[in-house]
């Protein structure tokens, strides 16, 4: 039953992306990569977007990784099991089980207007950023977890502080795990495009983004957009498009299992 | 009108200068005074005293949940950080309270190291985790790291084993060989007393003879305390013996008196394994 259930969901996938490549592959080449996009579709390209999805991917990292491991170690290893720490644990929870729209609108409110940052790259980093952050928090957790409570003590019985025994123990050790849950929550942040579409990223941009205050797209948006229009040579462009980016998300996939393999063969307690 | 206390000057220092020598002309390293310790509402040590002589052996046995371990990790502080955990008493080393709000916990537990039941290794090398202590002291003059270095693993008698390799994963060693290389590491921080919770309960008995040999070779620069349910272990290495039950001292003592001749029907009873 289970493996027929698996075999299925397998085949759709790969006829899904075998058509998707059918359709899209031809479009391929270095052109539509550099081209900005246009009314015509033969002539139209990524570039905005891809640039676009490069800002917004280094952006979010940079926001949500230090954050997210922070906060992940903060409430493992600081934080009290008061009532505090409680509601902040169930909310992260239920945090990353809320509609990436929700994130959009509070994008749209505090950053755009708020912070008056308008639709720029940044204010769609940081909305991209808490979407994830709770995705980091709960595998930085996990990972730190799964550290043996042994190896503190030891550290902590040399004499080391408890800043040290994070730093020098509890990271590396736990760092193979941290790594593959940040990827694997940077490659979500990848895909999505509604709450991009609420804070204001434009599916057209006539000029790729020079700075984070820019205006911009991503490829899902300029997916979106192609797909909508009615002629079937766009739609061809979105096949080609979604090539890209599935591509993207399968080279981080492919980094965060090479990461976790290559951590955990290395320490084996 | 409220008078003043008398006392005028500068507020005399507290200092707690207590006779540190027995009749025997024994030295105390550690004296444990009026310790009661609580995980929440559970009691788990009640009102225990007791003094540990320089330079000796004492061996704390006791039947499984009878608080040894507790106790132990009382005079290194590894029981701060259990959540619910409270105490009551003094912990006196050489004279002063190690709970006192003043005490760096850090300093002090590189002057009290300890050695766990399993061996537990850093995931690094055999070299690297003899040097862990120094390096987190901030210690980078590499001559000085390496002759420490060598100089505990020899001093754990494990250099002859390892020698040639000591940027080998501390991990790949033997049982027995990561815990005299765990031995190695507490020793290159120079502590002077060393606790030890069960070390060789996870070990062969070849490996075991070895640490044990060890042990009675550490007793002349160092005060040494060990958890173990070995009774025969006990016989054989240590000098007093502290057998606890409950949560309560029961009966301490020399060794050798206490293994032939307690004054307690309840020590006798589990020292010839009547219970237990």
């Amino acid at each position: 039953m289970g493996l027929t259930a698996t075999i299925l969901c397998l085949l759709i996938l790969a006829i899904f992306i075998g058509f998707i490549i059918y359709q899209g592959v031809g479009r391929l080449s270095w052109d539509f990569l550099i081209s900005l996009p246009s009314r015509f579709a033969e002539r139209s390209g990524i570039y905005t977007a891809w640039i676009g999805t490069l800002w917004v991917l280094v952006l979010t990292t940079l926001i949500s990784f230090p954050l997210g491991v922070g906060a992940g170690i903060y409430l493992e290893e600081y934080g009290k099991k008061n009532k505090l720490n409680k509601f902040l644990e169930i909310n992260i929870a239920n945090l990353a089980g809320v509609p990436s729209i929700i994130y959009g609108l509070l994008g749209l409110e505090v950053f755009v207007r708020l912070m008056n940052m308008g639709s720029s790259i940044l204010a769609g980093s940081l909305t991209l950023a808490l979407l994830i952050l709770p995705i980091i928090i709960v595998s930085t957790r996990e990972a730190i977890r799964a550290v043996p409570s042994t190896i503190k003590e030891a550290s902590v019985a040399l004499g080391a502080s408890k800043w040290q025994t994070i730093w020098n123990q509890i990271l590396p050790a736990s760092f193979g795990g941290i790594l593959t849950g940040v990827i694997l929550a940077i490659s979500r942040a990848v895909g999505e495009t509604a709450p991009l579409i609420v804070v204001g990223a434009l599916a057209y941009v006539p000029f790729a983004p020079q700075g984070p205050l820019d205006e911009f797209t991503v490829l899902p948006i300029q997916i979106f957009n192609w797909v909508s229009r009615p002629q079937h040579e766009f739609a061809i462009n979105a096949a080609a498009a979604i090539i890209i980016l599935l591509l993207i998300t399968f080279i981080m996939n492919g980094i965060a299992v090479y990461m976790r393999h290559r951590w955990q063969r290395k320490i084996d307690w | 009108m409220e008078v003043k206390s008398e006392a005028s000057g500068p507020k005399a220092t507290r200092v707690k200068t207590e006779p540190r020598v027995n009749s025997e002309n024994q030295t105390y390293k550690l004296r444990a005074k009026n310790i009661d310790v609580f995980y929440g509402d559970f009691q788990a040590i009640h009102d225990i005293s007791l003094d540990i002589i320089d330079n000796s052996i004492t061996a704390f046995i006791g039947p499984s949940g009878c608080g040894k371990s507790t106790f132990l990790r009382l005079f290194n502080r590894m029981n701060d950080y259990i959540d619910g955990f409270s105490m009551n008493g003094q912990i006196l080393l050489e004279g002063q309270d190690i709970y006192d709000p003043s005490v760096n916990v850090e300093e002090l537990r590189k002057k009290i190291g300890m050695v766990f039941q399993k061996p537990n290794p850093f995931p690094k090398s055999i070299f690297e985790n003899v040097a862990y202590g120094l390096r987190i002291q901030g210690i980078k003059d590499k001559d000085f790291i390496e002759q420490r270095v060598v100089e505990s693993l020899k001093q754990a008698t494990l250099f002859e084993e390892v020698k040639d390799d000591l940027d080998k994963q501390a991990l790949a060693l033997s049982g027995g060989q990561q815990q005299r290389l765990c031995m190695a590491r507490t020793l290159a921080v120079k502590p002077s007393v060393l606790l030890m919770d069960e070390p060789t309960s996870a070990l062969d008995p070849i490996s075991t003879a070895k640490i044990e040999e060890l042990i009675t070779e550490l007793k002349k620069k160092y005060t040494i305390a060990i958890v173990t349910h070995n009774m025969q272990q006990a016989g054989r290495i240590s000098d007093n013996t502290v057998f606890l039950y409950m949560g309560k001292l029961v009966e301490y003592g020399d060794t050798q008196k206490i293994f032939t001749n307690p004054e307690k029907d309840r020590t006798q009873n589990y020292i010839t394994g009547r219970f237990g």
